[in-house]
C-alpha cells in the first residue's frame, strides 16, 4: 500500500515556518517581505487544502506555493523597470563603440595582486575567501531589480530558461542581454573593489 | 574590416557568447566565432575564467544564505498559529 501524506496545518508553524522564512529571505534579501510571504503562504495553503494530492511532502508543497509568491514580488519589483529599453546598450560603457574591443579601464585583470589568486586560478576555492564573498554580495545588491531577479532565478533554482522568460515576461534575446550586462557589471564591480 | 578581423576585435560579442554558453548550447557559427576570438584574445580568456568562478560563487552565496538558520520572531509565529487555528475551527 502506498502511504499518502496527510496535511497537518496545526503543526505548520512549528514544523516549517523557519525553513520557509530562510528560503524566502535568501531570495528576497528583505526580512519583512520574507516574513509576510510565509504568512501569506500558510493562509493560501489553507484555502486549497483539497488540492493537495499527497504525492509530495508537506514542505515541498508549501515551498511551491511560496515560490509563486516570491516570483510575484520579483514581478512587482520589476514593474517599474519594464519601460527600461533594452536597446540602450549600457554595456557600451565597457567596450569601444567602433570595434567592440575592451576599453582599457574596464579590461579584466587577474585578481591575484599579491594575495592568493582567488579569481585567477582554477583550482583555488574562491568561496573560502570571506572578503571576496562579501564584495560579491555588495556588488549583487547594486544590480537593478530585473537583473537581480533573473540572476537569482537562474542560479538558485536552476530554473529552465524558458520558464524564467515566461514568469518575468521577457523575450529570449532580452534574457541573454540581461545576463551579459549583469555579469559585466558584477565582474567590473568586483574588480574595482578588489584591486 | 574583414570578417575574421571583426571577430578578433569584438570582445563585446565574445563576452556575450561566453555568458550564453554557460547556459545553452551555442550554434555552430557562434562556436566557431568564439573559438577564433578566444584563440587570439587573452583578456576574454581571463574574462571567461572569472565569469565561471563568479557563477560558482553566486551559487555558494545563496546556499549559505539559505542555511543561515534565521528564526522568525516568536510573536509573529504565535499570530500565524492563531490565524491557522481560527480558520480551521470555523
Amino acid at each position: 500500500m502506498v502511504e499518502t501524506i496527510v496535511l497537518e496545518p496545526r503543526s505548520w508553524v512549528s514544523a516549517h515556518a523557519d525553513y520557509l522564512y530562510n528560503y524566502a529571505f535568501a531570495r528576497l534579501d528583505h526580512e519583512e517581505q520574507a516574513r509576510d510571504l510565509v504568512q501569506e503562504t500558510f493562509l493560501a495553503a489553507l484555502e486549497r487544502l483539497d488540492q493537495f494530492k499527497g504525492r509530495s511532502s508537506e514542505r515541498t508543497w508549501l515551498t511551491a506555493i511560496l515560490k509563486f509568491k516570491i516570483i510575484d514580488v520579483y514581478r512587482k519589483r520589476n514593474s517599474g523597470l519594464q519601460t527600461e529599453r533594452v536597446d540602450r546598450e549600457p554595456e557600451q560603457e565597457f567596450f569601444e563603440a567602433d570595434n567592440g574591443h575592451w576599453k582599457e579601464e574596464y579590461s579584466p585583470r587577474p585578481l591575484g595582486a599579491g594575495r592568493e589568486d582567488a579569481l585567477g586560478v582554477e583550482d583555488s576555492d574562491p568561496l573560502a575567501d570571506k572578503e571576496l564573498t562579501s564584495i560579491l554580495q555588495r556588488c549583487l545588491q547594486k544590480l537593478p531589480a530585473l537583473w537581480y531577479s533573473v540572476f537569482t532565478m537562474k542560479h538558485m533554482e536552476e530554473e529552465a530558461t524558458d520558464k524564467i522568460l515566461q514568469e518575468l515576461k521577457l523575450t529570449s534575446s532580452n534574457f541573454w542581454v540581461i545576463i551579459h550586462r549583469a555579469k559585466l557589471n558584477l565582474r567590473a564591480c568586483i574588480q574595482k573593489a578588489w584591486l | 574590416m574583414g570578417v575574421i578581423k571583426k571577430i578578433q576585435y569584438n570582445c563585446r560579442h565574445a563576452t556575450y557568447l561566453i555568458e550564453k554558453r554557460q547556459h545553452v548550447r551555442l550554434t555552430l557559427r557562434e562556436r566557431i566565432e568564439l573559438a577564433i576570438h578566444l584563440s587570439g584574445c587573452s583578456v576574454c580568456r581571463l574574462f571567461q575564467k572569472q565569469s565561471r568562478m563568479i557563477n560558482k560563487m553566486i551559487k555558494g552565496v545563496f546556499r549559505a544564505k539559505e542555511e543561515e538558520g534565521r528564526r522568525l520572531d516568536e510573536d509573529f509565529k504565535r499570530t500565524m498559529q492563531r490565524q491557522i487555528d481560527e480558520r480551521l475551527n470555523k
